[in-house]
């Protein structure tokens, strides 16, 4: 049992016991190449982790929780946050300390090193693991070592490899991970050779940073760029960066440094040691028999080559460019920092302010063919800023997993969510709609006299309670624009408010307790010096927590003016008022108003499923999203009438919550949705709420009818339909 | 959703695989359980077993004719928790006639051979469970049921 290899005792049919990264190091080595000072850690080591421990059991029963088809990208990244939280709890068995600490001991002799993932299955040019899983700079001392193997033997499970592991069609089931330990070299310039540009297969490319190549790898440091003909060995362009920052080696780990005026004027390579790297990987294409993405650094006196690989050929379709953009989603804390300025200072302001704007324009004034120049207009903002949406909001969640995985990785808690206490009684802006539709039930529950004019239909005049409730109607109306006018919105509102006047939500006071106290052990499980980035990623985790939710309502409410105008188009045309209107069929409308012989396609909604009585689901398997357990009666909201149906006591059955209708929420028992993660909007509104509630439940809407008597268990994640209510 | 051809397709072929299920019985509210070589008709409606009538099991469901029958694929493995499958099948049983004729008994011969003397002795009754319910549980705990008789 061969635990640790050192790169002269690699030979080539080693590849499955040393992974794909150490394999081309031993080689390099071996042909005498610069390369540190390095040793592997075999994937056996990994596999005995695996099976003593019993991990591997634990971690294919949360893998299969679900059908991989069936989960989308953000319950995959839960699953594997709930894994890799499984290595970081499990120590190490003493069965592999001891052989491993000596080898270590002996290598490290004092000296930093990087901690790199070495996958298994990265051996031909049609797999690339580049930038899936973990590297770890300037790590000191065996334990810290040890502790850094166990998160790169976590990384083979991150939310990116499991992707690309399927993609590839490599079984993940099966996957394993070997580990380099290679001493730090001090970079002063470092970067990537591209043997051959995915661009122009005549040109290679080189880039280029100073400092460490960590800064260049994550898109913290923008490099320098030179093109060089293959043929002729030419630089055919230079492209320079705009040089402020380099990341070099801290006491522990890495910071980020501005650079001195000098090195900012100056591209951190020399003509002649451009050349000097693409000779260097012209002969490693021929070691390797085909062209190799380079990792390297100069130190203060010499080359040195930190890795070697195939470049891949990837298809291009769709379904990759879907993945691309997801993996995008992974930023750095410095890029969440400056896209939360971006988000607080601009996007939301402009969304604000655009959807105010367009309120205040008079669509009743306007002729026919301004209105369909208007509702062209609208589509086109409401398009825009689901672009920015995409481009800005999405991305910024992301702040909420950055803390997540720092979390787990430092405090090791028991439970892989425990950190979205720390997140959770912020104010958000659907909450606080709540509390306003509480106050005005409060009111009603209060008067008598009030509470039965308004039972009669009507409302007091020239009142402060009337104003409000015609506010709140304004402010909810979105979900419900072009199917309800406002004068029955404002009738069912009353209604729902009876209703809700029967219900005080508490607040889970424990929470508020808890917070504090996590919020120290977070802190506590920091060294001092981190005490102040770790107060900003939980300030940056807020905001983003928040951020997450609100941006839905700015965007509903832009999307809400161009129903109006397309509300307006109803009221002029006949056609129009027998569409069923939503804001993807503005251009239809447009072409109403501009052409009165214009007739639209027909739609007919989608027919819900018959269900087979022969065929009765019992237990539907999600993902548990909010703790808790909770029987009654289901009621289904497809569409958004259904949710002023909603009774005290019932549990919310839906497709999707969007925080615009969650207004129901205080009145639910428990909640059940579709769509799955732990951080969609239905999840964190359970918790803030303190529900019982399972995501990601298939078909939940369409198995579940209104009336089931259903139980909601929040912390195994099972639905159980009650057959006797049926 | 689960389709209702899909899924007896499912478990048609379970129970072509599998030879043994566990039989659940009870008298006087004492439950017991025993292994039972069965076969099932294509309508999956009649699973068909034998047993001596000196056991308990015989016992019991002279006493009370509810009973169980669970037929998996589990292999003992680790996997089993996101490859088994296992389906719990609720019904009535009724003792058949033994006849060369009788269509249940050759379905249980063909299947079992090596049980032809076995049922053929005088003091081993051959006996159907009328399946009304089957409860069908697979990735651990996902629960479909196929009721035969709506």
């Amino acid at each position: 049992m061969k635990l640790i290899y050192h790169l002269s005792q690699i030979k080539k049919s080693d590849q499955k016991l040393v992974g794909g990264k150490a394999s081309a190091l031993a080689i390099m080595a071996q042909e005498k190449l610069p390369v540190p000072k390095t040793i592997c850690v075999s994937t056996i080591a990994y596999n005995v982790f695996m099976d003593e421990t019993g991990l591997r059991a634990q971690v294919l029963m949360e893998y299969h929780r679900k059908p991989f088809d069936q989960m989308r990208w953000e319950e995959i990244w839960d699953c594997s946050l709930r894994i890799q939280n499984m290595f970081v709890k499990t120590p190490i068995p003493s069965t592999l300390v001891a052989p491993l600490s000596e080898e270590i001991d002996n290598f490290l002799d004092k000296r930093a090193v990087a901690v790199r993932s070495s996958a298994v299955g990265e051996d031909s040019a049609s797999a690339s693991f580049a930038g899936l899983h973990e590297s770890y700079l300037n790590v000191k001392g065996t334990q810290e070592v040890l502790e850094h193997i166990k998160l790169v033997w976590a990384s083979t499970w991150s939310d990116a490899a499991i992707l690309y592991r399927k993609e590839i069609g490599l079984e993940v089931e099966k996957s394993s991970m070997a580990v380099v330990i290679q001493e730090l070299v001090q970079g002063q310039e470092s970067g990537v050779i591209f043997g051959r540009s995915p661009v122009d297969k005549s040109k290679a490319v080189i880039e280029a940073v100073y400092g460490l190549n960590q800064g260049l790898v994550d898109g913290t440091v923008q490099p320098d760029r030179w093109m060089i003909d293959r043929d002729s060995g030419k630089i055919v362009s230079h492209t320079p960066a705009c040089r402020a920052k380099a990341i070099v080696s801290a006491s522990r780990g890495v910071k980020i440094i501005n650079l001195t005026a000098e090195k900012r004027n100056k591209p951190p390579l020399t003509r002649h040691k451009v050349k000097q790297l693409f000779i260097l990987e012209k002969r490693l294409a021929k070691l390797f028999g085909s062209d190799q993405d380079v990792e390297w650094t100069f130190d203060e006196f010499r080359l040195r080559l930190l890795q070697s690989r195939p470049i891949t050929a990837i298809a291009k379709n769709e379904q990759i460019d879907d993945r691309k953009w997801y993996l995008s989603l992974n930023r750095s804390f410095d890029n969440l920092v400056s896209l939360r300025t971006k988000m607080e200072k601009e996007i939301i302001p402009a969304m604000v302010s655009e959807a105010e704007s367009l309120k205040r324009i008079d669509l009743k004034r306007m002729t026919d063919e301004e209105l369909a120049t208007e509702i062209s207009r609208r589509s086109d903002i409401c398009e825009k800023w689901k672009k920015q949406y995409w481009d800005f909001c999405i991305p910024f969640a992301h702040g909420v997993r950055l803390f997540g995985t720092v979390y787990n990785r430092t405090v090791k808690p028991e439970d892989p969510y425990e950190f979205l206490e720390l997140l959770a009684g912020i104010t958000f802006k659907s909450v606080k709609r709540n509390e306003k539709l509480q106050r005005l039930a409060n009111k009603l529950k209060e008067d008598k006299s009030l509470r039965e004019l308004v039972r009669s239909g009507k409302l007091p005049e020239d009142s402060i309670f009337s104003e409000e409730v015609a506010a709140l109607s304004e402010e909810l109306g979105t979900p419900l624009s072009g199917m309800i006018n406002p004068a029955q919105l404002q009738a069912k509102m009353v209604e729902f408010m009876i209703e809700i006047a029967e219900v005080r939500h508490v607040k889970k006071q424990q929470k508020v307790r808890t917070k504090s106290s996590l919020e120290k052990r977070f802190l506590a499980s920091m060294p001092k010096r981190k005490h102040a980035f770790a107060s900003q990623l939980m300030d940056l985790a807020r905001a983003s927590y928040r951020l997450r939710d609100d941006d839905n309502i700015y965007l509903g409410q832009i999307d809400r003016q161009l129903l109006d105008a397309i509300q307006e188009a109803s009221n002029r045309s006949v056609t129009v008022s027998k569409m069923l209107l939503d804001i993807s069929r503005a251009d239809e409308v447009v072409n109403c108003l501009r052409n009165p012989n214009y007739r639209p396609e027909s739609r007919k909604s989608k027919p819900i499923e018959v269900r087979d009585k022969q065929v009765l689901p019992r237990q539907l398997m999600g993902q548990p999203a909010g703790a808790g357990y909770a029987t009654g009666s289901a009621r289904v909201i497809r569409k958004a009438e259904d949710l002023f149906a909603f009774k005290k006591g019932e549990i919310l059955v839906c497709d999707a919550i969007d925080p615009n209708m969650t207004f129901v929420v205080p009145l639910a028992s428990a909640i059940v949705e579709r769509r799955g993660g732990m951080l969609i909007h239905g999840a964190i509104i359970a918790r803030e709420y303190g529900l019982p509630c399972v995501t990601g439940v298939p078909d939940a809407d369409k198995i579940i009818s209104t009336g089931h008597q259903i139980t909601v268990d929040g912390y195994l994640g099972i639905i159980t339909i009650n057959r006797n209510s049926v | 959703m689960e389709k209702r051809t899909d899924l007896r397709r499912k478990l048609k072929e379970l129970f072509d695989k599998q030879r043994i299920g566990v039989l659940s019985t009870q008298k006087k509210n004492r439950p017991y359980a025993s292994l039972v070589a069965f076969a099932v008709t294509d309508d999956l409606k009649s699973f068909v077993f034998a047993t001596p009538r000196t056991t308990r099991k015989y016992s019991n469901i002279i006493a009370s004719s509810r009973a169980a029958l669970l037929i998996d694929n589990r292999s003992n493995r680790m996997s089993d928790f996101r490859r088994a499958m296992a389906v719990t099948v609720v019904g009535t049983v009724r003792e058949l006639r033994k006849s060369r004729k009788s269509r249940l008994i050759q379905l249980y011969t063909d299947k079992h051979s090596h049980l032809e003397d076995f049922i053929k002795s005088p003091t081993c009754a051959v006996l159907c469970l009328e399946a009304k319910t089957l409860h069908v549980v697979d990735r651990f705990q996902h629960v479909v049921e196929l009721h035969l008789n709506k």
